[in-house]
């Protein structure tokens, strides 16, 4: 598996980091250098093994759906880099 | 009482609640140390009055009887947790500016058992580092010095902070976090004790996620017995984390016996590296002896997953990173990026992203997309969900075999220098992790204990590693451990 600039170009767009151009060809050097040790995985023989999905086996807990929280606009707005009128503030979106 | 900042945290709550020592002056004693450490870089969020208030409020409670063993003592509080109306930046510049407007479960319980915060401490940027050196604050500096040489060692990381400040003692214990190593790694780094415990010991509620089915927090301190006493007040289920474990938290310290005789302890084949330095290699060897003289029974043990915990690690952790980083937009908390005329929220996201975001962070992140991505999601992500799975399997054998703790080195090297790996291959550097990591992916609890120095008298350790939930007996082998090695030696003061 070897990754070029556009399918390195391609994972910064999917990951939303601004990548400028001339850094393509060095990310995909340093991917392809971690997946080359990765690779490694593929010697293991995992047939018939499940997918480890949780770290210890245990239930997870359950709560009455009922709201437990609430009512404090202001702390929740209060680290925003643009907030106005109780809202986040973004560029706009829709045209 | 001469110097207050050589107290444990085992002998300053005996001399506060003799009424031998107050929690005022033990705390002035330590923000003084703090003021004059500034070359290590370890402290960088400054919290005295916040320190001085707890301190008063805690010599109020010691007076009045029944104040528990945490009470009065000083700490350091990593970057990565979330403490209240205080900078808490996971070492990254795109949370310059958070002050959270909660605090985290861990520190709420540290605080109203009456621990007393310092401060925040340095760490490598979102727990991603091995040496300190991804920080958005800088280079966290190791107190100790290799021989005569004048170079700047690395504390290790990601919570090198914690460690040079506990070692260079500025604090009796610091809160640490550890995803593939990063508390056991700077602990054996800095010749201090710092414990994982099992993961869902502690509650994750208010730590800043970095791959939440690996990330635990834990105590590091200059003793075992401060690591019981403190990770008893760390540890407690809490409704808030689904994955935190309703189990009640035993009196660990009362655990400490320091008696193994009888006990099985394994010693791992797959541990012994090709081009392991010697003076691991020996180290590992004095301590299974150490053991051995305590009355252990000595087993070879084989864990034949072990060469494949790192790949399986460097796909895990950057894939759940990926998902927990993209929290990081500009919208909620953090720096937002100017954007330009034209721009849209996708421009916004982007340059946000690429300014907040260090080299290895977002190296991480976008490893962690491309392996969750269409197509490539069985033959990476799942595999490496089999892979972690056999290497628990490994595990639970041996414990099923009869094993009640195992012992490896920490790490593969001593303290290394400051920008010695800048050139190197990310792969070099994640390789310090080679110990540790098995333990996270396995869900176990592992202790570093400082047990020799090299020659050129830095500290090494070795890694003990316990059956799940029984924090209580590991500490004790770790009791053991420290007992037979008398490791005292202590950085010679520079800064």
């Amino acid at each position: 598996m070897s990754i070029d600039k556009e399918t390195a170009r391609r994972v910064a767009k999917l990951a939303r980091i601004a990548v400028p151009d001339d850094h393509l060809d060095a990310l995909a050097g340093e991917f392809n250098a971690i997946l080359g040790f990765i690779e490694q995985l593929q010697q293991v023989d995992v047939d018939g093994v499940e997918p480890m999905v949780s770290v210890t086996p245990m239930r997870l807990k359950r709560r009455a759906d009922v709201v437990t929280d609430g009512n404090q606009p202001k702390a929740v707005l209060a680290n925003a880099p643009d907030a106005r009128e109780g809202f986040f503030s973004v560029p706009k979106v829709v045209e | 009482m001469t110097d207050l900042t050589q107290l444990t945290i085992s002998t300053a709550r005996d001399a506060l609640r003799a009424g031998d020592l107050s929690a005022i002056d033990l705390t002035e004693a330590h923000l003084t140390a703090i003021e004059s450490a500034g070359a290590l870089n370890a402290f960088v969020h400054h919290t005295p009055e916040i320190a001085r208030k707890q301190a008063a409020d805690a010599d109020v409670r010691i007076k009045a009887g029944d104040a528990p063993a945490m009470c009065g003592i000083p700490i350091g509080v990593k970057d990565l947790f979330c403490t209240k109306g205080v900078a808490s930046q996971a070492g990254s510049h795109i949370l310059e500016g958070f002050k959270p407007e909660y605090e985290s479960t861990i520190t709420t319980q540290l605080f109203d058992a009456g621990s007393i915060m310092l401060g925040k401490l340095n760490m490598d940027e979102f727990a991603m580092g091995s040496s300190n050196e991804t920080s958005t604050y800088g280079n966290a500096v190791n107190p100790w010095k290799a021989g005569n040489s004048d170079a700047e060692l690395t504390p290790g990381g990601s919570s090198g902070g914690s460690a040079a400040a506990v070692a260079a003692h500025l604090c009796l214990g610091a809160l640490g976090t550890d995803t593939g190593g990063s508390i056991r790694q700077p602990a054996a780094f800095t010749g201090t004790v710092g414990i994982k415990p099992t993961y869902g010991r502690c509650s994750r509620w208010g730590v800043v996620a970095f791959a939440s089915s690996l990330d635990q927090a834990g105590p590091m301190t200059r003793s075992v017995r401060d690591c019981a006493i403190m990770l008893e007040a760390m540890a407690g289920h809490d409704p808030k984390d689904s994955t935190s474990a309703d189990l009640a938290v035993p009196d660990f310290e009362a655990m400490l016996t320091g008696d193994i005789k009888g006990q099985t302890i394994g010693i791992p084949r797959e541990y012994r590296m090709d081009g392991m330095p010697e003076e691991i290699e020996t180290l590992w060897s004095q301590g299974t002896q150490m053991l051995r003289d305590a009355g252990a029974i000595i087993r070879d043990i084989s864990l034949p997953h072990t060469e494949y915990a790192l790949p399986a690690y460097y796909v895990i952790a950057p894939a759940e990173a990926s998902s927990n980083l993209a929290r990081y937009d500009g919208v909620r908390f953090g720096h937002r990026a100017d954007i330009g005329p034209g721009d849209g929220i996708t421009e916004m996201y982007e340059k946000t992203r690429a300014e907040g975001f260090g080299p290895e962070v977002q190296r991480r992140v976008m490893i962690g997309t491309y392996v969750l991505s269409a197509g490539f999601y069985d033959a990476y992500y799942n595999r490496a969900r089999k892979v972690r799975a056999l290497i628990k399997r490994d595990f639970e054998t041996v414990f099923a075999d009869g094993i009640d703790a195992i012992l490896t080195p920490a790490t593969p090297s001593s303290a290394f220098e400051l920008g010695s790996m800048t050139d190197a291959d990310p792969i070099q550097m994640y390789l310090n992790d080679i110990f540790t990591v098995t333990v996270n992916l396995a869900g176990l609890p592992g202790i570093a204990v400082p047990t020799g120095q090299d020659r050129r008298g830095l500290p090494m350790g070795l890694q003990l590693i316990g059956r799940p939930w029984e924090e209580g007996a590991l500490l004790n082998v770790a009791q053991c451990l420290e007992d037979r090695a008398g490791f005292v030696a202590q950085p010679a003061k520079w800064w």
